[in-house]
């Protein structure tokens, strides 16, 4: 795991690191992004949605993307983001956990790649009685902001972004 | 902790217990291998009681749908016991709860099988 922090910005990268295209990968990745939330301040329940939302990233990275392929990789690449002022301190101190830490989840897959328009709305009435298909739905529902890129040399690249809100 | 699930009758009415996650992989094969058992063998009457399911992602729901769909086409009816908080929130967001006939009390639950 890469522990690497730009004092100027305050910026953290924390994992930088290949998963194998398998579904123990999915839960290594969970276990590792959900280990750095919980040090960026994130509480009980926004760590259950961002767990979600990096289950579902994986899953369909590995089984969607790389199609358990063993030659290809999923790379996972989270930033931590403290809030000005924050920049510097230590970690579980009331700076760090403050409001506006952003977590910045990158997944990318070897796969042949997808644009998100072309994915069908599971909430549209024909949809809801389908087996598969809310995946990225939920990404989005967990997360604050979800972007999806088709890379140019093939393969997808999703971000997920949360910050620590004030408290509901 | 990967899913349990055990089966019980009360009266004509099938419940299951599930227990632990129901994810990719093990998890929701697990449920779908024991609904289409169920169904293959004649049972009409299904109460799935999540009271204990910990977690359950995409592919886990998925598994609900088809159970629900799979038992619709034979004739049958499942219908949803104790959904955890977070399960509930879920099937509200993807706009399932409302295709569920979901109780909190077991024993309402297999009376409405009769109505």
């Amino acid at each position: 795991m890469a522990q690497e922090t730009d004092a100027s910005t305050g910026v953290n990268e924390v994992i930088d690191q290949y998963y194998s295209s398998t579904l123990e990968s999915v839960d290594l990745a969970e276990g590792e992004i959900l280990k750095a939330a919980e040090e960026a301040g994130f509480d009980e329940d926004e760590l259950h949605r961002i767990g979600m939302a990096v289950r579902e990233c994986m899953v369909n990275a590995v089984v969607h993307g790389n199609r358990y392929n063993r030659n290809k990789t999923v790379h996972i690449g989270v930033h931590v983001e403290k809030p000005e002022g924050a920049a510097g301190q230590p970690d579980h101190t009331p700076v760090a956990r403050a409001i506006g830490t952003r977590l910045t989840i990158r997944i990318t897959d070897q796969g042949d790649g997808f644009e998100l328009q072309e994915v069908p709305d599971p909430l549209q009435e024909n949809n809801l009685l389908r087996h598969s298909g809310r995946g990225l739905f939920l990404m989005g529902a967990f997360m604050d902001d979800l972007k999806v890129r088709k890379l140019p040399a093939g393969g997808t690249e999703v971000t997920l972004t949360k910050d620590i809100g004030p408290p509901e | 902790m990967s899913v349990k699930l055990h089966t019980r009758q009360v009266g004509d009415v099938t419940v299951i217990d599930v227990s632990g996650r129901i994810t990719l992989g093990e998890g929701s094969s697990a449920l779908r291998d024991i609904l289409r058992e169920l169904t293959a063998k004649g049972d009409k009457k299904i109460l799935l009681n999540l009271g204990d399911v910990s977690y359950i992602d995409s592919s886990g729901i998925g598994e609900l749908v088809s159970g629900f769909t799979t038992v619709a086409n034979q004739g049958g009816t499942l219908k949803l016991l104790s959904l955890t908080k977070r399960v509930k929130d879920l099937l509200q967001i993807t706009k399932l709860y409302t295709v569920f006939d979901v109780h909190d009390d077991e024993a309402h639950a297999v009376r409405s099988f009769a109505e």
